[in-house]
C-alpha cells in the first residue's frame, strides 16, 4: 500500500472534518477554556480562575430562575407542538382543497422570519391596542397583561412558540401517518377495532418513530430559545422569561463578563448533552422501526 | 358458513363505472375464485363483501342477511390481504389475538384459540416474534391465523400468494385447498392468474371488465367456454382464433353465426397418421418450446399464427407441418364473442369434403 493509499481516504473526509472542527469543536473546547477564567472581551490578560466561575452562577438565585424558566417553557413548548401538531396532521390527512389550503396556511409561519413573528405577536399581544384583547373583549373577557405581567408572560412565549412550530410538526406528522399502509386500517377495521383501540394501539405505535424524532429536535430547539426573548421581553418583566441562552447573551455581549457567559454556555451544553442521552437510552427501546 | 349473494352491484369512481349490474351467486362452502386481468373489478367486488368499500347500488347478501350498512366488522368476514396487512407493532400472538381480544373473548379462551391455531399453522415456535422477523410464508401463515381464529362464516382472500416465490407458492396453495376442506367455509378467492384459478377453485367466476364472463366449474369452464374471453383466458398456451372466413374449406351454417373458430392447442394434432375429420391447415413452425413431457410450438399458417401443444411426444423437427383439429374440438363464436353451435358440416362425413379442408 503506498501512502497515497492510506491517506486518501483521510484527504476525502478531510474538508467536512476540518470546518466542522473549526466552528464546533474548537468552538466548544474553547468555550470550557474561557469558563475558567475571569476576562472582559478586551483586557490582554485573561485571569485564572478555576471553577469559581461555576460556582458564582450556581449560587445566583438568578440563575436557577433561568434554569426553572428554560425548563418550563421547553416542557410546555415541547408537549404542546407535539400533540397539537399529531391533532392536527389526523384531522388534515386527506386531500381536498380546504384541508390542502389549512395545511399551507398553518405551515406558513415556519417559513417567516423569528424576528417578524416576534415583531407581529409583541402588536398582537399588546395590552392596550392588541388585537388578542380586542378579541377577548368580544367575549366579555377582561384584558390580560400578556407579556408585560410575569404571571403570563412566559406562556405567551410559548403561544408563539408553538404558533411557529405546529405546520412543520404536523408537515412531519401527516407524512409519518401516510406512510402507514392503508390496509392495516382495512384489517383493523376487520377485526373489530374501535377507533380509540386502532389509534392507540396502531398508530401511535407505528408513528413513534415520528414522535422521537420531532420531541427531541423540539426540545433541543425550545432549550436554545433567544430571538423571541431578545425582541419581545428582553428576559422580563422580572426575569419571568429569562432563558439559559438570552442569559448567556447578556452575561456576555452586555456586562461583558466572558469567563461568566461560557460557564453558562457549558452548563447549557452538560444539560442538552444529559438529555439526548437520556432520551435515547430510556426511549430508543421503546421505538418502533420498521 | 355461508352463502353469498350479490344482486345488481354497480359500483362506479366518480364518472368512471368500474361494475356494471353484477349479478353473482357464491355457494355456501365453497371455494369461488374470481379471476381476471387486472383492472376486472375482481378486487373491488371482493371489497366490496368485505365492506370496505361500498356499492354505488345494488344488494349484497350473506347468509340472506342484507350487509349494505353493516360495518366490515360486524359482516363475520375474514380477510387475507395481499400484503398480509400485519400489524406491525405486535408480535405474531398479538396479531391474532387483536380480533378477539375487540371481540371481548376472555384471556383463557383466547390462549386456547390461540395456541390451536398455531399449532394447525405451523407457527408454534413464532409466537413472540415481530411480523418483520417473519419469511414472506410465515407472514402468510400469520396472516391465515388472524383471519381463521375468529372462525368467520366467510373467508376473503385477496391475491394471498402473489408475494411468494414460485415453489412457495405451490406449496401453500396446496395448503389452502386442505384447509378449506378442513374448515369447511365459504372461500372467495381473488387471482389474476388463471392457472391458480383451475387449480384451486370448485366454482370459477371469470370476470372482464366489471362483468361476470362465465360462472362455472373449472372444467366446464375449460371444455364449455361460454364465450372468446373464457375460451382465451382459460388455458396455457391460450385457445388459438381464427376468422372462419380464413380458412377455406371449413364450412359452418351460415344462419348459425360462427364467425371465429377457436381449438385448444393440445387438441391439435401434428401431421396425423390417419385423416382427421375437422380443420386441417399447413404451416411453418417458428418456435419449438420443449418443457420436458410437453413441446409447444408456434406456427404460422396463411390464416393467422397459432399454437399446438403436444404431450409425451418426440419434438417434431420438420419445417413444414400439416395440423389437424376434430371437430369435437372445434368452438365457434359470434362476431360479438358469444359462443355458437354449429354442426360445422361435420354431418356432411364426405372423404371429399376431407381433402379439401386445408391450409389456404
Amino acid at each position: 500500500m503506498t501512502v497515497w493509499e492510506r491517506l486518501r481516504p483521510y484527504s476525502m473526509v478531510a474538508p467536512a472534518i476540518i470546518v466542522f472542527a473549526m466552528f464546533f469543536i474548537y468552538p466548544i473546547f474553547y468555550m470550557m477554556y474561557l469558563s475558567l477564567f475571569d476576562w472582559n472581551f478586551v483586557s490582554p490578560t485573561k485571569t485564572f480562575v478555576g471553577i469559581q466561575n461555576f460556582v458564582d452562577l450556581l449560587s445566583e438565585p438568578d440563575f436557577r430562575k433561568v434554569l426553572s424558566n428554560t425548563t418550563l417553557y421547553t416542557v410546555l413548548t415541547v408537549t404542546l407542538t407535539t400533540g397539537l401538531s399529531l391533532f392536527m396532521a389526523i384531522w388534515l390527512n386527506r386531500s381536498g382543497f380546504f384541508y390542502g389550503l389549512v395545511q399551507g396556511a398553518i405551515f406558513s409561519p415556519h417559513i417567516i422570519s423569528l424576528v417578524s413573528i416576534s415583531l407581529l405577536w409583541s402588536w398582537l399581544m399588546d395590552p392596550e391596542y392588541g388585537l388578542l384583547n380586542w378579541v377577548i373583549g368580544l367575549f366579555g373577557f377582561g384584558k390580560l397583561e400578556w407579556l408585560s405581567h410575569p404571571s403570563t408572560s412566559l406562556i405567551s412565549l410559548v403561544i408563539v412558540a408553538v404558533w411557529k412550530g405546529l405546520g412543520y410538526n404536523t408537515l412531519v406528522f401527516i407524512a409519518g401517518l401516510q406512510s402507514i399502509p392503508q390496509d392495516i386500517y382495512e384489517a383493523a377495521s376487520l377485526d373489530r377495532s374501535r377507533p380509540w383501540t386502532t389509534f392507540t394501539r396502531l398508530i401511535l405505535p407505528m408513528l413513534s418513530p415520528t414522535i422521537f424524532f420531532l420531541v427531541i429536535i423540539n426540545l433541543i430547539g425550545s432549550f436554545q430559545v433567544f430571538e423571541t426573548i431578545a425582541i419581545m421581553t428582553q428576559g422580563g418583566p422580572v426575569n419571568s422569561t429569562n432563558t439559559l441562552v438570552y442569559y448567556i447573551y447578556e452575561a456576555g455581549f452586555r456586562f461583558f463578563k466572558i469567563g461568566y457567559a461560557s460557564a453558562a454556555g457549558v452548563i447549557l451544553l452538560f444539560i442538552v448533552g444529559i438529555l439526548t442521552i437520556v432520551y435515547f437510552r430510556l426511549l430508543s427501546s421503546r421505538v418502533h422501526y420498521r | 358458513m355461508a352463502q353469498i349473494e350479490l344482486i345488481g352491484i354497480c359500483k362506479k369512481y366518480k364518472e368512471e363505472t368500474v361494475i356494471q349490474d353484477l349479478n353473482l351467486t357464491i355457494r355456501d362452502g365453497s371455494f369461488t375464485v374470481l379471476v381476471g386481468p387486472s383492472g376486472c373489478g375482481k378486487s373491488t367486488t371482493l371489497r366490496m363483501v368485505a365492506g370496505l368499500e361500498r356499492q354505488t347500488a345494488g344488494d349484497i347478501l350473506i347468509d340472506g342477511q342484507r350487509v349494505n350498512d353493516t360495518p366490515p366488522g360486524l359482516r363475520d368476514v375474514a380477510m387475507v390481504f395481499q400484503n398480509y396487512a400485519l400489524y406491525p407493532t405486535m408480535t405474531v400472538r398479538g396479531n391474532i389475538e387483536f380480533g378477539l381480544k375487540n371481540r371481548g373473548v376472555s384471556r383463557k379462551e383466547r390462549e386456547r384459540l390461540i395456541s390451536d391455531i398455531s399449532e394447525i399453522v405451523g407457527l408454534g415456535p413464532y409466537l413472540d416474534k415481530k411480523p418483520q422477523n417473519l419469511s414472506g410464508g410465515q407472514r402468510q401463515r400469520v396472516a391465515l391465523a388472524r383471519a381463521m381464529v375468529k372462525q368467520p362464516k366467510v373467508f376473503i382472500l385477496d391475491e394471498p400468494l402473489s408475494n411468494l416465490d414460485a415453489k412457495l407458492r405451490n406449496q401453500m396453495r396446496t395448503e389452502l385447498i386442505q384447509l378449506h376442506e378442513r374448515l369447511g367455509t365459504t372461500f372467495v378467492y381473488v387471482t389474476h392468474d388463471q392457472v391458480e384459478a383451475m387449480s384451486m377453485g370448485d366454482e370459477i367466476v371469470v370476470m372482464n371488465e366489471g362483468a361476470v364472463q362465465q360462472a362455472d366449474s373449472p372444467m366446464k369452464l375449460y371444455e364449455q367456454p361460454a364465450n372468446l374471453f373464457t375460451a382465451q383466458f382459460i388455458g396455457t398456451p391460450a385457445m388459438n382464433i381464427m376468422k372462419v372466413g380464413d380458412i377455406k374449406g371449413l364450412r359452418v351454417q351460415p344462419e348459425s353465426g360462427a364467425y371465429h373458430v377457436g381449438f385448444r392447442p393440445e387438441h391439435a394434432q401434428i401431421n396425423p397418421d390417419t385423416p382427421v375429420e375437422g380443420l386441417v391447415l399447413e404451416g411453418d413452425i417458428l418456435t419449438r418450446e420443449s418443457l420436458g413431457a410437453e413441446h409447444i410450438y408456434q406456427i404460422r399458417s396463411k390464416a393467422g399464427a397459432f399454437f399446438v401443444k403436444t404431450f409425451l411426444k418426440p419434438l417434431v423437427t420438420a419445417e413444414r407441418v400439416r395440423i389437424a383439429v376434430p371437430h369435437g374440438h372445434l368452438y365457434y363464436f359470434s362476431l360479438n364473442g358469444s359462443r355458437v353451435e354449429t354442426s360445422g358440416g361435420a354431418n356432411e362425413k364426405t372423404p371429399s369434403r376431407q381433402l379439401i379442408a386445408g391450409g389456404v
